[in-house]
């Protein structure tokens, strides 16, 4: 049976970077052959999350939202634009962050579309945080006398948007490998902008829970945190700010083996991708470690 | 940009050279598998561009029949009916490339297209002396290519302006996902947002494509034009037009439908005409302002449909409600006729997309960046026009926002 992955983002009409993460972990996912195709569709390029079903020729799609929470996105916009007939906000049954997988059609195609759970609410994104201070760091062992701070973008209107980046925090603080764990917001308290005051430990790795840089990555987050005046001459990493030693990481969601969350999403909506999983954490495998993206001949779509 | 027919190559479009020079004597060769799926196929029956096929009985008792305008052979054996397709190559790859591969119908219409437009009238002899000789259609402002070489059909793939430069000049791609980074940024080196915008980068070429991988990397150059050019001609095409559009729109797009005040449309014909012309986008824009009430502006002479206003004209269509909820005042300036022209000339530049091509010293243009200095040197106070405040009395401050 055809079995083919649609990753929707959001993209952006101003930013060429915002969709390279999407297409890269679309990559890892073709090379590793567990869909016959592999999509991207956007909010902001084409196609749009409107008309990519109509590309993709098999009548079962598992559709994976590249988005870091729960909320205004996930559940109105892009069920809206895929014209998921029956879909309603409660249709997950999800509290915030446990949103699964729900199987609909899609009216102007008549497809079957698994549609899942944002990648960045699923247990592995975790992993992929971890991964992030373990490559900023290039230490795969990061995690004594370091703290780590997971970043989220934070908004009032959206209280799941806080929810996701708590959820992590609490998981990656329960493993108990860094010394200190915090949650810390853009847009509320407590603020990035006092990174140093929230930590003890010398060195605090800052991991942005983004799907993309851009903007509020490269430019906002590293001043606000003093990391430069002037987020055009760049900065070190790490960076001494108040004697500490911030390492930023940039957005999450550029780090590889996210394309290993994107995975477990269609597995766990029902997909069978094999040893996928284990395969694309392989190719993903470890900063400093190259042997990541091999010349595998790609058999699927984009 | 439009289109012109399939031409053959070296005609319409002039010394079009490729890889494998002007015209080949490629001959066919029917792969096994091709022939075996004929073989298959016989016992439906197949009848398809005049090669008909036919098997009757089962086992060691099956014959078979093999037609095509120039050989009918029946009561043949399996051997002698596999020897009837080795022999007439063309028909039977001719069945295979459109019948026997598995593609989307759209995929395969567009294929089909690309040889023989919407006439459908080759035979199959006169197709394949087309193929030697390559023919070239335009989908936007890429210029496709389908010739004969080792294994049947071939595509290549370039810029339209690229047709007369020779292969080695260009960039050459093999791999459909390259054109991903390729269509990325317009020759200037500017992200381009919209794909169907005509600001196609030149100096590529994808070359020995099958028929999978040239509608993939056209998927990629101008995503689901060709779903939705088929859907169109299979008329189907869901067409969602300007206020059922703005109406679906939420978060802080959802104002945009405040716009629509029951006071006509003459907003939207300026939003179409602004974003929609063919100098700005290469699909043909097939909405309008509702069911009932078509845009005078016009929609363009694209090959492929545009079947609902598109991420960036919602984005505009945003600004521009914000923008127009303003009442018009009357401010008072002093100019002189030429620089009443000149301001003309400075927009025309500018929506035209022509501040570029002004040359530096050419203070004839009106909008020559001197003669703009000069303008605002002598006209601007502070920052306002002829030192009129914009707002006087502090009632409305100008919406900065992105």
């Amino acid at each position: 049976m055809s079995q083919t992955l649609v990753i929707v983002a959001h993209g952006s009409h101003l930013n060429p970077e915002s969709s390279t993460p999407t297409y890269d972990h679309a990559d890892t996912i073709r090379a590793v052959g567990a869909f016959d195709e592999v999509r991207a569709g956007f909010w902001k390029e084409e196609p749009h999350v409107r008309e990519v079903l109509r590309t993709v020729t098999a009548d079962e799609v598992f559709v994976v939202p590249l988005f870091i929470s729960e909320g205004y996105f996930t559940e109105e916009v892009i069920p809206r634009e895929l014209r998921l007939e029956g879909w309603a906000e409660d249709a997950w049954e999800s509290d915030g962050t446990s949103a699964t997988s729900v199987t609909l059609t899609a009216a102007d195609t008549g497809q079957r579309v698994h549609y899942c759970g944002p990648a960045g609410t699923h247990e592995a994104m975790t992993d992929v945080i971890v991964r992030r201070a373990e490559s900023v760091t290039g230490d795969p062992d990061v995690g004594e006398g370091f703290g780590l701070a997971v970043v989220g973008h934070g908004t009032k209107r959206n209280e799941n948007s806080a929810k996701a980046i708590q959820y992590h925090a609490d998981r990656i603080r329960e493993q108990g490998r860094f010394d200190e764990v915090r949650d810390l917001y853009m847009d509320e308290d407590p603020e990035v902008d006092d990174v140093t005051d929230f930590f003890e430990s010398d060195d605090v790795v800052v991991v942005p829970l983004f799907v993309a840089d851009g903007y509020h990555t490269q430019e906002d987050i590293p001043e606000d945190m003093d990391l430069t005046d002037d987020y055009r001459t760049g900065w070190d990493t790490p960076a001494e700010v108040d004697g500490k030693h911030i390492w930023y990481a940039g957005a999450v969601g550029t780090e590889a083996l996210m394309a290993d969350v994107i995975v477990e999403r269609a597995r766990d909506a029902g997909a069978d991708v094999g040893d996928a999983v284990e395969r694309v954490r392989e190719r993903t495998r470890v900063a400093g470690d190259d042997s990541g993206v091999d010349s595998e001949v790609q058999t699927a779509d984009d | 940009m439009h289109d012109r027919g399939p031409t053959p190559r070296g005609s319409a479009g002039g010394g079009f050279v490729s890889s494998s020079g002007t015209g080949t004597d490629e001959q066919v060769t029917v792969s096994d598998e091709a022939v075996a799926a004929l073989v298959a196929a016989a016992e439906e029956g197949v009848d398809f561009e005049r090669l008909q096929v036919a098997r009757e009985g089962d086992g060691d008792e099956a014959v078979y029949h093999f037609e095509t305008p120039a050989v009918t052979r029946e009561e043949l054996t399996e051997s002698e009916f596999r020897d009837a397709c080795s022999n007439n190559p063309e028909y039977v790859d001719n069945w295979w490339f459109f019948e026997g591969l598995e593609r989307a119908p759209a995929n395969r219409a567009f294929l089909r297209w690309l040889e023989s437009g919407d006439a459908e009238d080759w035979d199959v002899p006169t197709r394949y002396d087309a193929l030697r000789e390559g023919i070239a259609r335009s989908w936007g402002q890429v210029a496709v290519t389908v010739m004969l070489g080792a294994g049947g059909r071939r595509y290549e793939l370039r810029h339209e302006d690229d047709v007369d430069t020779p292969l080695p000049e260009l960039e050459r791609r093999e791999d459909p996902l390259a054109a991903r980074e390729l269509v990325k940024f317009d020759d200037r080196g500017r992200y381009r947002p919209l794909k169907t915008a005509p600001t196609l980068p030149t100096g590529w070429a994808f070359v020995g494509l099958d028929g999978r991988d040239c509608t993939h990397t056209l998927d990629l150059v101008y995503p689901a034009t060709v779903a939705n050019w088929h859907l169109e001609r299979e008329g189907e095409l869901d067409v969602n037009h300007w206020r059922e559009t703005m109406e679906r729109q939420t978060g802080i797009y959802g104002v945009i439908e405040t716009w629509d005040r029951g006071e006509g449309h003459e907003h939207v014909e300026w939003v179409a005409g602004a974003c929609c012309d063919d100098s700005q986008c290469l699909k043909r824009r097939e909405w309008q302002y509702d069911d009932g009430t078509d845009l005078e502006a016009p929609g363009g002479e694209g090959e492929f449909p545009c079947r609902e206003p598109c991420s960036l004209v919602v984005s505009a269509a945003r600004k521009w409600t914000r923008l127009e909820s303003e009442q018009p005042r009357t401010y008072e300036f002093e100019l002189t006729p030429s620089e009443k022209d000149q301001i003309e000339a400075i927009i025309d530049a500018v929506a035209d997309g022509r501040v570029d091509e002004i040359r530096e010293a050419d203070i004839y243009e009106g909008a020559n960046r001197y003669r703009t200095r000069f303008l605002r040197a002598k006209r601007f106070d502070a920052g306002d026009l002829g030192g009129v405040p914009t707002d006087p009395e502090g009632e409305q401050t100008p919406t900065g926002e992105h």
